[in-house]
C-alpha cells in the first residue's frame, strides 16, 4: 500500500484516490466520542494507543525484518516514566510526560539495540526478549522504587496545562480522548513520512537483502540500530499515553508476553502494509477486550485466534482487504 | 595504469587453498574476463576484492590506495562495485527501486528520513534512465522479484552500475540464462559499460561470449592465474586449452561445443 | 562447610532441573531449527500431571512407593502432547519464515496457559507427600531435605543418558546429522519427519520431567511456564542455543549464580543474571558453545 514513487509523477487525482479513505476515516475518529457511549470511546483511546506503538514496533518488523519480542520494555518504560515524574518530581503536565518518555525511550533503545543489532532473527528475538525481562525484574525487585507488583498510580495529568476536570470517565472519553487522537495523528503522518523516505527505503532493502544493501554502501548495523531506536520512541510514547487511561503503572506491562501482544496485534492488521498495525492494534484492543469480558478463559480465545491467523491468513486483515479489493478489480 | 593490483593475495579455507599468493592487476578501461574451471578460485577472488571475503595474506591496491583492510561498503564508496553470480536483488521493491536506492546510497541520501523519496527527481530520473538503457521501460514498478530470470540478471548489473563505480565486477551476468537470452545480455552490459567508460572484470564460463567482449583473458587454475593475455593469446596457448577442454570433458555444460575454446 | 555444602546442593538442584528444560529447548532448536515459546508450558504440564496423579493416587489410598513410580507421569504426559502439537500445528510451519513459527509458538502458549486452567483449575496443585516421603539427611549440623538429591541425581542421569543417547547410538547419529543438514540427510534416506517428531517429543519430555520432579518440592502453579521460558533463555544465551553441552554448562552457571545472588544479594541476583548473560553475548556472541 506504499505510494510507490517509481511511476514516476502520478497525477494529484491518483495520489488523492489513494488517500481518499482517510477522509471518512477521520471523520469518524472526530465524532466518536458522541455517536458512541463512554466505555466505547475508552476502548477506541486504547486502540490508538496502541496503535502509536504498532506503528513504531512494524517499523521494525514490517519494514527492516526484525521481530522483537521485548517491546513491553520500551511501552513500560514510558508509563514508568511517566509514573515516576508524578511520584517523585510531582510534574502533572502531559507535554512533560510525553517528553520524558521519548527521553527515556530513547536512551533505553540505544542500549538495547546496541546489543540487540548485531544479531538477526531467532537470536534477536530472544536478545530482546531477555533485556525485556531484565527491566520487569528490576521493576518487579526495586518494589520501594516501582510500587512492586502493587505499582505505581497515575492521575490524570494535565492536557496543555489545563486541569483536568469534573468527572474522571467524562475526561478520559473527551478531552483526553482528542489528546490521543491528535498525538496519534501526528506519529501516524511522522511514520509515514520515516517510512517513505530514502531511509525507509534503506530500511527495506536491509530487509529484502542484507548482503546486497552492504554492497550498495549501507551499514547494515547503523541503520537497524536508528530504526530500532525510532521504533522504542514510537513505543515509549504510546505507554506513556497509556498510563494516565490505566491509572496505573504495574509489571504486567513488562512482561514479556505482553510483548507478544504487540506481536499479535501487528500481525493482525497485517505488518507488510503501513495502516496494517493501526487496525491490528485496534481491532486487537477490542477483541481482547471483549474476550476478557466473556471469558475467563480469553487466553485460549486469543491464542486460537493468533494460530490460526498464522495458518491461515499470514497476512492479517490488511492483506486480505486487499486481496478481495484485487478480486474485486478483477471481476469489474 | 592499474587500477587495481593485488600482491601475494591468498585465502585459504581449511586444507582448501582457493586464492593461493596472486598477483593479479586491472588496467584501467579495459574490459578483463577471468575464467576458469569451477573451483579454480575466481569468484574468491573477487569477494576478497569487493570485500565479502578477508585475505588470510597479501595487499589489495585500489586507485592507487590500500584497501586491504577496508570493510565492503567502504569499498563501495572507494569505487568498486559488483553484481552476483545468485542474484541478490532487494525482491519486494520495484525495479525502479533497486536502482534507485544505489543512486540515494551513492549521493549519500540514505540517512535522510525526514523527506520523502518520492520527492527526488533527480535520483528518479536517473533511476529510469538507467533501467531504460538496460532493457527496462515496462517494469518499472513491479517487485524485482517477479521479474523473468534473464531480467534479475541484468537488474543485478543495472544495481551495481548505478553506483558509478570505477571498476565493476560482474559475476556470471549470464549464468542460468537461456543461450538465446545471452547475447541480448551482454550485448546491453557491454554497451552500457563501454559508454560508461567503466573498469570490468567479467566472470565468466561461457567461452564464446569471453571471445567476443572481453579485451583481455585471466585464466585462473587451482588458486593461481596460468595464462594472462588477449583473446588471441589465449587461443593460442596450449596449456590453456589442455586445461579447459579437459575440464570441459570432464562433464561442464558444453556452452556451444566443447571444441569452441580452439578454434 | 557444611553450609557451603548446602549451597552448593541448592545450586545443583537448581541446574538440574533448568538442563533438563533448557536441554530440552536446545535440542529441538538444534534440530529443527524451531525456537518453541510454549517449551515452559510444557514444563508445566509436566508439574500439573504429575502432582494431579500424585494426588489421585494419595486419595486412593496408595503407598509413597506407588506415588513415586507416578513421577514420570508429568513427562510422559508432556511428550505425548509434544507429539500431537508437532504434528498438527507445527508442521506447516516447516517451510515458512521462522517468525511464523516464533508467532505460531507464541499463540500455543497461550492456548496452553488456559488450558492448564481449565483443566486443573486457578489453584496451586502439591506433591507434598513425595517431598516428605524420604525426609532429610543431615549435613553437618542441618538438616536437608532428601528428595532435592532426587533431582539432582535425575538430573545427572539425564545428562549422561542423553549424551549417550547423542553420541553412541545410531538414532543420536540420525539426530546430528539431520540437525546439521537436513537436505543431506534426507537425500541418505532419513526420514525427516520422523527424526522432527521424535526430536520434538523428546525435548518435551524433558521439560515435561523437570515439572515432574521438581514439583514435591514447589507446588504447580499457573505461569510457571512463563516465568521458566525465560529462565531457559538466559541458560541457552550463555550456553549456546542448539548444544546440549552449552545447556549443561549455561544451567551449572545460572545454578551457581542464582544461589550465590540469593544468599549475598538477594535484590538483584536475576540482574545479575542478565548482566553475565549479556558479557557472554558481547565477548561470545553464540555462547560458549553454541554455533554462530
Amino acid at each position: 500500500m506504499s505510494l510507490d514513487a517509481a511511476a514516476g509523477s502520478r497525477d494529484v487525482s491518483s495520489i488523492v484516490r489513494s488517500f481518499a479513505w482517510i477522509v471518512p476515516a477521520a471523520l469518524l475518529l472526530l465524532a466518536a466520542p458522541f455517536v458512541i457511549d463512554p466505555f466505547q470511546t475508552l476502548t477506541l483511546t486504547y486502540g490508538l494507543v496502541a496503535a502509536i506503538g504498532a506503528l513504531g514496533f512494524n517499523l521494525l518488523l514490517g519494514y527492516t525484518g526484525l521481530l522483537s519480542f521485548g517491546h513491553s520494555a520500551f511501552f513500560g518504560g514510558g508509563a514508568y516514566t511517566v509514573a515516576f515524574l508524578v511520584k517523585y518530581l510531582k510534574i502533572a503536565s502531559m507535554e512533560l510526560f510525553l517528553v520524558g518518555s521519548v527521553l527515556a525511550s530513547a536512551i533505553l533503545s540505544v542500549l538495547f539495540g546496541y546489543v540487540c543489532v548485531r544479531y538477526t532473527r531467532i537470536f534477536f528475538g530472544i536478545l530482546t526478549l531477555s533485556l525485556s525481562q531484565v527491566l520487569w525484574s528490576l521493576a518487579f525487585k526495586f518494589f520501594w522504587v516501582t510500587g512492586g507488583t502493587d505499582g505505581l498510580r497515575v492521575p490524570t495529568p494535565k492536557l496543555l496545562g489545563a486541569e483536568p476536570t469534573g468527572d474522571k470517565m467524562d475526561f478520559l472519553a473527551h478531552r483526553y480522548y482528542y489528546y490521543v487522537l491528535a498525538v496519534f495523528a501526528v506519529c501516524a503522518l511522522l511514520m509515514w513520512v520515516v517510512v517513505n523516505s530514502p531511509f525507509g527505503k534503506a530500511l527495506q532493502a536491509i530487509r529484502d537483502n542484507e548482503t546486497r544493501a552492504e554492497f550498495i554502501g549501507i551499514r547494515i548495523r547503523r541503520y537497524r540500530l536508528i530504526a530500532f531506536v525510532i521504533s522504542g520512541i514510537f513505543t515509549g510514547v504510546a505507554g506513556a499515553l497509556w498510563a494516565p487511561l490505566n491509572g496505573l503503572a504495574s509489571p504486567d506491562i513488562l512482561v514479556w508476553t505482553f510483548s507478544g501482544e504487540i506481536v499479535f496485534m501487528t500481525v493482525l492488521g497485517g505488518f507488510r502494509t503501513f495502516v496494517g498495525p493501526i487496525v491490528g492494534a485496534v481491532a486487537f484492543t477490542y477483541l481482547k477486550t471483549y474476550a476478557v469480558g466473556f471469558t475467563v478463559y480469553w487466553q485460549l480465545l486469543l491464542g486460537t485466534v493468533l494460530v490460526v491467523l498464522v495458518l491461515a491468513l499470514p497476512t492479517g486483515i490488511m492483506g486480505a482487504v486487499g486481496w478481495l479489493m484485487s478480486r474485486w478489480k478483477k471481476a469489474s | 595504469m592499474d587500477l587495481l593490483a593485488t600482491r601475494a593475495l591468498a585465502k585459504s579455507f581449511g586444507d582448501n587453498r582457493a586464492v593461493d599468493g596472486i598477483d593479479f592487476n586491472v588496467r584501467q578501461g579495459e574490459v578483463l574476463a577471468l575464467v576458469g574451471a569451477n573451483g579454480a578460485g575466481k569468484t574468491t577472488l573477487v569477494n576478497l576484492v569487493s570485500g565479502l571475503l578477508r585475505p588470510d595474506s597479501g595487499q589489495i591496491v585500489f586507485a592507487g590506495e590500500d584497501v586491504t583492510r577496508q570493510s565492503s561498503y567502504e569499498r563501495i564508496k572507494t569505487g568498486i562495485a559488483r553484481s552476483f553470480q545468485i542474484v541478490n536483488l532487494f525482491d519486494q521493491l520495484s525495479c525502479a527501486d533497486n536502482v534507485a536506492l544505489s543512486i540515494f546510497s551513492r549521493e549519500g541520501k540514505t540517512t535522510k528520513l525526514t523527506s520523502l523519496a518520492s520527492r527526488d527527481q533527480g535520483v528518479w530520473a536517473e533511476a529510469h534512465d538507467v533501467l531504460r538503457r538496460f532493457g527496462f521501460d515496462r517494469q518499472m514498478v513491479v517487485p524485482a522479484g517477479t521479474i523473468s530470470h534473464g531480467e534479475r540478471k541484468l537488474l543485478d548489473v543495472a544495481v551495481a552500475y548505478a553506483l558509478r563505480p570505477k571498476l565493476l565486477f560482474l559475476d556470471e551476468p549470464t549464468s542460468g540464462v537461456s543461450t538465446r537470452e545471452k547475447a541480448p545480455i551482454m550485448e546491453i552490459v557491454s554497451s552500457i559499460v563501454r559508454a560508461g567508460g567503466i573498469t570490468v572484470v567479467i566472470i565468466e564460463h561461457d567461452m564464446d561470449i569471453v571471445f567476443r567482449y572481453s579485451e583481455r583473458i585471466v585464466v585462473m587454475h587451482q588458486g593461481s592465474i596460468l595464462a594472462d593475455g588477449t583473446p588471441d593469446e589465449i587461443r593460442r596457448n596450449d596449456a590453456v586449452t589442455t586445461t579447459l577442454i579437459g575440464t570441459l570433458a570432464a562433464g561442464e555444460p558444453a556452452h556451444g561445443g566443447a571444441g569452441h575454446a580452439g578454434s | 562447610m557444611a553450609v557451603f555444602l548446602i549451597h552448593i546442593l541448592n545450586a545443583l538442584l537448581y541446574s538440574s532441573v533448568l538442563f533438563l528444560i533448557a536441554g530440552g529447548l536446545s535440542l529441538i532448536y538444534g534440530v529443527m531449527r524451531i525456537l518453541n515459546l510454549a517449551h515452559g508450558n510444557l514444563y508445566a504440564v509436566g508439574a500439573f500431571v504429575t502432582a494431579w496423579a500424585v494426588g489421585l493416587a494419595l486419595e486412593a489410598g496408595a503407598p509413597v512407593a506407588v506415588l513415586f513410580l507416578l513421577l514420570p507421569a508429568g513427562a510422559l504426559a508432556a511428550a505425548a502432547c509434544g507429539a500431537l502439537i508437532e504434528r498438527t500445528l507445527l508442521r506447516p510451519f516447516y517451510k515458512r519464515p521462522e517468525e511464523y513459527q516464533l508467532l505460531m509458538t507464541f499463540g500455543l502458549l497461550m492456548i496452553l496457559e488456559d488450558l492448564i486452567r481449565f483443566v486443573w483449575g486457578p489453584n496451586p496443585l502439591s506433591a507434598t507427600t513425595v517431598y516428605a516421603a524420604l525426609g532429610s539427611i543431615s549435613i553437618g549440623e542441618d538438616r536437608y531435605p532428601a528428595y532435592n538429591l532426587v533431582i539432582i541425581a535425575v538430573g545427572f542421569f539425564a545428562a549422561l543418558f542423553l549424551w549417550a543417547f547423542i553420541y553412541r547410538t545410531r538414532f543420536g547419529v540420525i539426530l546430528r546429522a539431520t540437525s546439521q543438514d537436513k537436505r543431506m540427510a534426507s537425500a541418505l534416506g532419513v526420514n525427516v519427519n520422523r527424526v522432527y517428531i521424535q526430536a520434538f517429543t523428546l525435548g518435551c519430555f524433558m521439560a515435561g520431567l523437570g515439572g515432574a520432579i521438581v514439583v514435591p518440592s514447589q507446588s504447580a502453579v499457573l505461569g510457571m511456564g512463563v516465568d521458566a521460558l525465560v529462565l531457559a533463555f538466559i541458560v541457552v544465551v550463555i550456553g549456546g542455543l542448539g548444544s546440549l553441552e552449552g545447556a549443561l554448562a549455561g544451567a551449572l552457571i545460572v545454578g551457581v549464580v542464582r544461589e550465590a545472588g540469593i544468599t549475598l544479594f538477594p535484590e538483584i541476583e536475576l540482574a545479575v543474571l542478565y548482566l553475565i548473560a549479556a558479557i557472554v553475548l558481547l565477548a561470545r556472541p553464540a555462547g560458549l558453545f553454541g554455533r554462530a
